[in-house]
């Protein structure tokens, strides 16, 4: 597994080397380096299991077990899924270097994400507006 | 629209604090559009901090209390049966306090207890339905009746429609969505959509609509916010979008900040523009630019809605 700093500069890159389907999974692989290292910080071994076939929505569900502020970047890992398969099921899409560079910005911004709230969680809380529900502090 | 959705031709107007601030133009333009198509706001009277997000840090249930008190006021002093938030950190509040109240005795107890000091009657939920700007315009205009009163089309600007993470998040505050055709939808929101598109904008696929704008780190790591910015701003280009359509003063305020920071801290300048959705819907029904605070933002639009003939 890459260490944040290596996905990050995977994510710089432009992706216009490689076929579209490897550099669609080198995205995939990074947006599944990402949430392994929050679950990982968590606590938890990174799943190997897959849902709806992808580790990488299996690794969100698991990463948001009892922290559901996690949910913020429910949708994003849902988009990267979306955008892989659009990228591979139509490789040879003529705007397959949009659909490329879109997949890259979405990994990017499950990336950015991420790495901000493990950076933060040890100064206090990351998202604010979901704290008492995470932390149950209403009970 | 479904027989049971009320028609909100009048509602309470709860502006909540970054509208008399930072979202003067959301507020300014949110009151324009109404007057446009007839549909009546009528502000809570005296009304105060929903709480978010300094108070509810520190005691959830204060915070329920301060939203649970704009709700009394409108049902209790004004007789109001709908309060419109158009700040989603307001809604976000006012619809939690609400769920709380239905679900939650010790809050119920906490409000009552500070209601009786404070000399107003204790809201029960359920007293009020509280809504967003978007649902007001949805529902109580609609497509329909909106495209009829399009007098400039918004035709040929592209726009990536942002509505950021507190709109829809967490679900079960949000009973109402997700409930099928005609409901707002929480993984892919799309009521803005459709009200621009009935005003004759082209919108654009765009990936991060829910996505987290960084508005929470602002303070304590602001590159992390400009750089989160900076990929929302980068991916509504790579969309192809002319503007970026908002509907929270947070949101709004954050991508303006950042959009020049993120040129004077990363050298990356993005020409996409920031507007609010009721500022595109008020010029669309023929107000000035003026009218509708565009003079008031930070990304100037200006040159663009001259070009596409908008303004």
């Amino acid at each position: 597994m890459k260490s944040l700093d290596e996905i990050g500069a995977v994510l710089q890159q432009s992706g216009d080397s490689g076929s579209p389907a490897a550099v669609a999974a080198d995205y995939l692989q990074a947006g599944e380096d990402t949430v392994s290292h929050w679950t990982i910080g968590r606590g938890f071994d990174p799943t190997d299991e897959t849902r709806e076939g992808f580790r990488l929505l299996a690794l969100h569900r698991q990463g948001a077990k009892g922290e559901p502020s996690f949910n913020a970047c429910r949708e994003t890992c849902r988009e990267l899924v979306y955008h892989y398969n659009l990228v591979t099921m139509e490789p040879d899409n003529p705007d397959i270097a949009r659909r490329l560079e879109m997949m890259r910005l979405v990994a990017m911004h499950l990336y950015l994400f991420i790495r901000g709230k493990m950076e933060v969680s040890g100064l206090g809380e990351f998202c604010c507006a979901s704290r008492p529900l995470r932390t149950g502090t209403e009970q | 629209m479904s027989s049971e959705k009320k028609p909100y031709q009048k509602v309470a107007y709860y502006p909540g604090c970054a509208l008399e601030g930072t979202g003067h133009a959301y507020n300014r333009s949110t009151k324009e559009v109404g007057k446009a198509l007839g549909l009546e706001l009528d502000e809570v009277n005296n009304w105060n901090c929903c709480g978010a997000m300094e108070v509810k840090n520190i005691d959830p249930k204060i915070q329920t209390y301060l939203s649970s008190r704009v709700m009394s006021i409108a049902a209790n002093e004004m007789g109001h049966d709908v309060v419109m938030a158009p700040c989603n950190g307001c809604y976000h509040n006012l619809k939690k306090a609400e769920y709380d109240l239905k679900n939650d005795a010790d809050s119920r107890q906490v409000v009552d207890r500070i209601s009786s000091k404070a000399g107003h009657k204790t809201y029960e939920a359920g007293q009020v339905e509280t809504i967003h700007a978007l649902d007001w315009i949805k529902d109580g205009i609609g497509e329909e009746a909106l495209r009829a009163r399009i007098k400039n089309s918004l035709k040929g600007l592209k726009v990536a429609n942002y509505y950021g993470c507190m709109y829809t998040r967490p679900r079960h505050i949000f009973p109402e969505k997700d409930q099928g055709e005609g409901s707002e939808s929480t993984s892919q929101p799309h009521f803005m959509d459709d009200l621009l598109a009935a005003a004759g904008a082209e919108n654009v696929d765009f990936p991060l609509k829910t996505a987290c704008c960084g508005g929470a780190h602002t303070l304590s790591d602001s590159d992390t916010s400009t750089l989160l910015v900076l990929n929302i701003l980068r991916a509504a280009e790579a969309a192809g979008a002319d503007v970026i359509a908002t509907e929270c003063p947070t949101c709004h305020s954050g991508l303006e900040m950042h959009q020049v920071r993120a040129e004077s801290k990363f050298g990356y300048t993005s020409n996409v523009k920031i507007t609010y959705f009721t500022q595109l819907l008020g010029m669309a029904l023929g107000l000035s630019a003026k009218k509708v605070g565009m003079h008031e933002n930070i990304s100037d639009s200006m040159a663009l809605l001259k070009q596409k003939g908008i303004a």
